[in-house]
């Protein structure tokens, strides 16, 4: 008992909670003018009568769950194509596929957005050689390719999900309903997906979280408007060696996930430990 | 609707369209990138001027091939040591978790899986920033109080191995913990009444069951590990993992040596991956 208790115990209060509780008190801190530190809210108040650092992050908030919904929204009918629709012979075949560009770091997939999306890329190539655009126009840095970019690099955990809650959903649920004459909305949205919820809300939490969590992507792909929450806070630990307002910001961000993870989870009635089994 | 259901050619066609369409969306960039690793340019870009595998081989003043990029090179070496250590740690410290919490009960038993949890639920650029602070508090203790330099709370090599364990063993726990799940404890009971001791029950009977799991999760270990980005941005001394390295070079500009990277790095996690497939396939 011990002796697995010991390296767990371990691991848990050196890289998790003594971490976070040390966050926490950082962020009360700050260095007055005589150079000693003493406890103080500036660094929150800072935040807050600063309306780019508020701004940051409803912005964040917003586009974050924003991506959340769009991936819901384009990984169900693949997932239902997948579980469903397609021939079982193909269905192997199909899911590999589908996780294979995940296994590849988030960082080629950024990568390769940036050189098909960027002025020199290979759409404007094309589009241009068509005659469709007459000058190469610069499809990257903008929120849109933004959106896309973080909608592409976290598809993976929505779609596996999904597919695992829609293969236990009985086939004869969906052939009852469409002999007693229910139509295609009907069936998906009273049977599809009420049956997919739990995958739904799993998918819906490791998204929103890697989406609020994601520094890379709103980076490179944003560029200088991307205006990402975690680009404040790298800015305040790294460039500006603010470390007491950087803690503060990520203390922030952590309270804004806890908040609406929990949130998710109240309003769908679920809970974490059956989510993760 | 389903495959059983009459369906109308028109909700059929749709719906391979958008399925055709999703596929294109999910490999466009990796394609693009593996093939222009290829091509005879200096930057990654079309048009097209003919076949060359000079960005992988050559060794010239105004091209260096990725096998001569020395600090390329170097920084993948980073990655695969980090990656080595972050499996080890968190395949074994996971495997005790998942026995922990699978098999033995104790006060605040909740309270600790909770906490196992709790990486899910932690961005990684705070998981980052958290642990930087933490080494940084205690270097700082360590020198006012002993004066003595602790190498290991400044940003480096093993603090970067650190925070990329303390959310890949979550992971490790969660699919170990799965498959303990399944696990017949009658043949424990067996053993035990034959006269082995707990630690030779669990060493072989119940790890020889789990190894399958155990190896799995260490393959994504792996490779998470290999890729991870967030958390390592904090924690990075002068020894830059592989994507660190790669970012700082996307960010200011790139040269289709990266696309050779890419393209080694889309063929070696692919085998990986089918590989990690393959043999769980068979298991099951």
């Amino acid at each position: 008992m011990f002796f697995f208790l010991s390296p767990v115990l371990l691991w848990l209060v050196v890289l998790i909670v003594l971490p976070q509780i040390d966050l926490l008190i950082m962020s009360f801190r700050l260095e007055n003018n005589e150079g000693q530190m003493v406890w103080s809210l500036t660094n929150y108040l800072n935040f807050f009568e600063e309306p780019i650092y508020w701004l940051t992050f409803v912005r964040t908030a917003i586009y974050s769950i924003l991506v959340t919904f769009l991936t819901f929204v384009i990984a169900l009918p693949v997932a239902f194509y997948i579980t469903k629709v397609v021939a079982p012979k193909f269905q192997g075949f199909l899911l590999v596929l589908l996780l294979l560009p995940f296994w590849v770091s988030e960082l080629v997939r950024v990568y390769g957005w940036m050189i098909l999306l960027r002025e020199s890329g290979v759409i404007n190539h094309f589009l241009t050689q068509v005659g469709i655009l007459g000058q190469p126009v610069e499809m990257l840095y903008k929120d849109s390719t933004m959106i896309l970019g973080l909608v592409y690099t976290s598809m993976l955990f929505m779609v596996v999900p999904i597919v695992s809650v829609l293969e236990s959903l009985d086939n004869s649920l969906v052939e009852a309903a469409y002999d007693l004459g229910a139509n295609m909305w009907i069936i998906l949205f009273k049977i599809i997906i009420p049956h997919a919820t739990p995958g739904i809300v799993s998918g819906s939490i490791v998204v929103f979280m890697l989406t609020l969590g994601n520094y890379l992507t709103p980076n490179l792909m944003g560029g200088k408007n991307s205006l990402w929450f975690t680009e404040q806070i790298y800015n305040q630990f790294i460039a500006s060696f603010n470390w007491n307002q950087g803690s503060a910001f990520g203390f922030l961000l952590l309270v804004l996930s806890s908040i609406i993870v929990w949130l998710g989870l109240k309003l769908t009635r679920q809970n974490l430990k059956k989510i993760v089994q | 609707m389903i495959r059983t259901l009459p369906t109308s050619k028109t909700y059929n066609r749709v719906f391979k369209t958008y399925v055709v369409l999703y596929f294109t969306f999910l490999f466009a960039p990796l394609l693009v990138t593996c093939i222009l690793a290829f091509n005879d340019s200096q930057f990654p870009s079309l048009p097209w001027q003919g076949f060359t595998v000079e960005w992988f081989t050559a060794d010239l003043p105004e091209r260096v091939g990725i096998f001569n990029d020395r600090i390329n090179l170097d920084s993948i070496w980073v990655s695969f040591r980090v990656a080595f250590f972050v499996t080890l740690l968190s395949m074994a410290v996971g495997t005790c978790a998942a026995f922990l919490f699978e098999q033995e009960d104790f006060r605040f038993k909740q309270l600790l899986y909770f906490l196992m949890l709790a990486p899910l639920v932690i961005p990684g650029v705070i998981l980052g920033i958290s642990i930087l602070l933490l080494s940084n508090t205690l270097g700082t203790y360590f020198e006012t109080s002993w004066h003595t330099d602790v190498e290991l709370f400044r940003p480096g090599f093993w603090l970067v191995v650190l925070g990329q364990f303390s959310f890949i063993a979550t992971l490790v726990t969660l699919v170990v913990s799965a498959r303990l799940r399944k696990f017949d404890r009658t043949l424990e009971e067996a053993a035990l009444n034959l006269g082995a001791n707990r630690f030779e029950v669990i060493w072989h009977i119940t790890l020889k069951f789990l190894r399958p799991a155990i190896i799995g999760a260490g393959a994504v270990a792996f490779l998470m590990s290999f890729e991870n980005f967030n958390t390592t941005l904090f924690l990075v001394g002068h020894e830059a993992t592989l994507p660190i390295n790669l970012y700082l070079q996307v960010r200011d500009g790139s040269t289709p040596v990266i696309n050779a990277i890419s393209f080694l790095l889309i063929v070696g996690t692919s085998l990986v991956a089918l590989a990690n497939l393959y043999f769980s396939r068979k298991e099951t």
